[in-house]
């Protein structure tokens, strides 16, 4: 049976069964990812009740675990209603332009050395440039609602996503500078060697900024304006109702993991683990869970993910000008100093992350 | 100088802001103090002032005289009651109606009540499956008050000093 089966699997086009692996290798990443997406909704619900001292979603299934399965089967009932006087196809195009930037990142991301979808050499260049793309479907569905709510939410979003691609790309350049490289791979390898090594020390700052732009670029707490609840009900997705919304809200975690997943790839050395090269991995039997592997890179991205829920739970939103005074006059300068301070240590030879 | 330089070093250092964090950090392992609502409850006074009851003297004898006290003091209007003079001479209502949407649980009628008829018991998990439901009859209130007798007549027991 088995034989067989491999016998019929080399009988295919080489053409084809490329294909057929690509395609199981991004349903591997796109179904945990979405699980991840429904679970992440569950996690802040409960994180920012416990630090309101209440106890969060714990009625559907034990202790409320089954909160997002539900939370997603009522979504998929609930009738997508499209305003009459909105453009049609943009309203239901927006969502999907605004999910798919966000699932595709996801194709450079090395999980664990060699465990990555597409290893191309510009993957960070890849990322920008697709990242940017999200605001796009933001502004098409503030557009397309045909309401003066999303509207202006649409205009907030595109002014704040471009002031804080700017720092972004930026604290991005001084990780280029320090591993030489624009391969994600090759970034984390540079890392390689223990703790120490890890970008986020030579590069402190840059990680603050980069994380901070981070927070700022997918339009969370405390820079949420795009979404105002006070000011302008719900933004750019007010008029979204059922599946349409629902694809909003994926989008919106897929891009948190994805910028955590980001951070933890350049600063903190991705899968490689902090016990890198220490008597730990040695142990027998439980030394391969201290050593590198892709569980490490699932530990810091919960980490950066419980960092977005817990500023979501403390910090009150921005004003807009507050935002914008942020972006362009304290985090891109403050890039700038500190990518002059790299090119002055690498022109005099002086490169610990070395 | 030395405050701008004390401005400059705290906003670069985040200060503020891991102030703020570490106070939601600290509430994040905080005991919690949500109440589980069907599995736990708040305590309860016995001045509690819930549904409507009709109580009966010890011999089954209906407590209500229909002075019409309640009628009148009822600041909602929910209380509708008409009466007849019986056999043995004696005055009692022939219809003592509550309109619970109206009701706003004051207690004034409690209070006016000369003999202790119409009472306000702790029970408050209740609901009505029609318009018309919510107009709970004299049979009604005297079985309700049949029914929660025991703990009725304790918590009067408890704040008898105090009326």
């Amino acid at each position: 049976m088995i034989e067989s089966l491999i016998s019929f699997w080399a009988s295919l086009p080489i053409a084809l069964t490329t294909v057929i692996v690509i395609l199981l290798k991004i349903v591997a990443i796109i179904l945990p990812l979405i699980l991840a997406v429904a679970y992440t909704t569950y996690a802040e619900r409960k994180v920012i009740g416990y630090m309101q001292i209440r106890m969060g979603p714990n009625r559907v299934g034990p202790k409320g675990w089954l909160q997002p399965i539900a939370d997603v089967v009522k979504l998929m009932f609930k009738e997508v209603i499209i305003p009459e006087k909105s453009s049609r196809f943009v309203f239901l195009f927006a969502p999907i332009m605004v999910l798919a930037p966000a699932l595709v990142a996801w194709s450079v991301i090395p999980f664990a050395d060699g465990m990555v979808l597409a290893d191309v050499n510009a993957g960070l260049l890849f990322v920008l440039a697709i990242t940017s793309l999200d605001v796009f479907g933001v502004i098409l569905a503030g557009w397309a609602s045909n309401s003066k709510y999303a509207m202006l939410s649409a205009m907030r979003v595109g002014a704040q996503v471009v002031s804080y691609e700017i720092a972004m790309g930026f604290a991005l350049v001084g990780v280029l500078m320090a591993s030489n490289s624009l391969n994600l791979s090759d970034i984390v390898n540079a890392q390689a060697g223990g703790i120490d090594n890890w970008f986020i020390w030579p590069l402190f700052g840059l990680f603050l900024v980069y994380f901070i732009s981070g927070v700022a670029e997918t339009n969370r707490a405390p820079f949420d304006v795009a979404e105002g609840e006070s000011e302008i009900v719900a933004g750019f997705h007010v008029e979204y109702a059922g599946m349409a919304f629902a694809l909003f809200f994926l989008a919106e975690y897929a891009s948190m993991i994805l910028i955590s997943a980001l951070t933890s790839l350049m600063f903190l050395g991705g899968w490689l683990s902090p016990f890198e090269g220490t008597f730990l991995v040695n142990i027998p039997a439980i030394g391969a869970l201290f050593d590198s592997g892709i569980h490490w890179f699932l530990i810091k991205i919960m980490i950066f993910l419980f960092f977005y829920l817990w500023f979501r739970a403390t910090f009150p939103r921005y004003r807009y000008d507050q935002i914008m005074r942020l972006g362009w006059k304290i985090l891109i300068p403050v890039t700038i100093v500190w990518l002059f301070g790299e090119m002055v240590a690498i022109g005099l030879g002086w490169t610990p992350w070395a | 100088m030395i405050s701008t330089l004390k401005h400059y070093v705290k906003t670069f250092t985040l200060f503020e802001l891991l102030q703020g964090l570490s106070v939601t950090g600290k509430y994040f392992f905080k005991k919690k103090i949500t109440i589980q609502y069907p599995e736990q409850k708040t305590p309860m006074s016995p001045r509690f002032r819930g549904h409507h009851a009709l109580r009966r003297y010890d011999n089954g004898e209906e407590r209500c005289i229909a002075c019409k006290l309640c009628e009148a003091t009822c600041p909602a209007l929910a209380i509708k009651i008409e009466s007849e003079e019986r056999e043995d001479g004696t005055r009692r209502t022939t219809r003592y109606d509550i309109d619970m949407f109206k009701c706003i649980y004051c207690g004034f009628c409690e209070e006016a009540c000369p003999v202790d008829a119409i009472v306000e018991t702790r029970v408050f998990e209740y609901h009505f499956e029609s318009r018309e439901g919510s107009i709970i009859t004299k049979d009604e209130l005297l079985a309700f008050g049949d029914k929660h007798e025991t703990q009725i007549a304790k918590d009067r027991a408890v704040e008898a000093a105090y009326r």
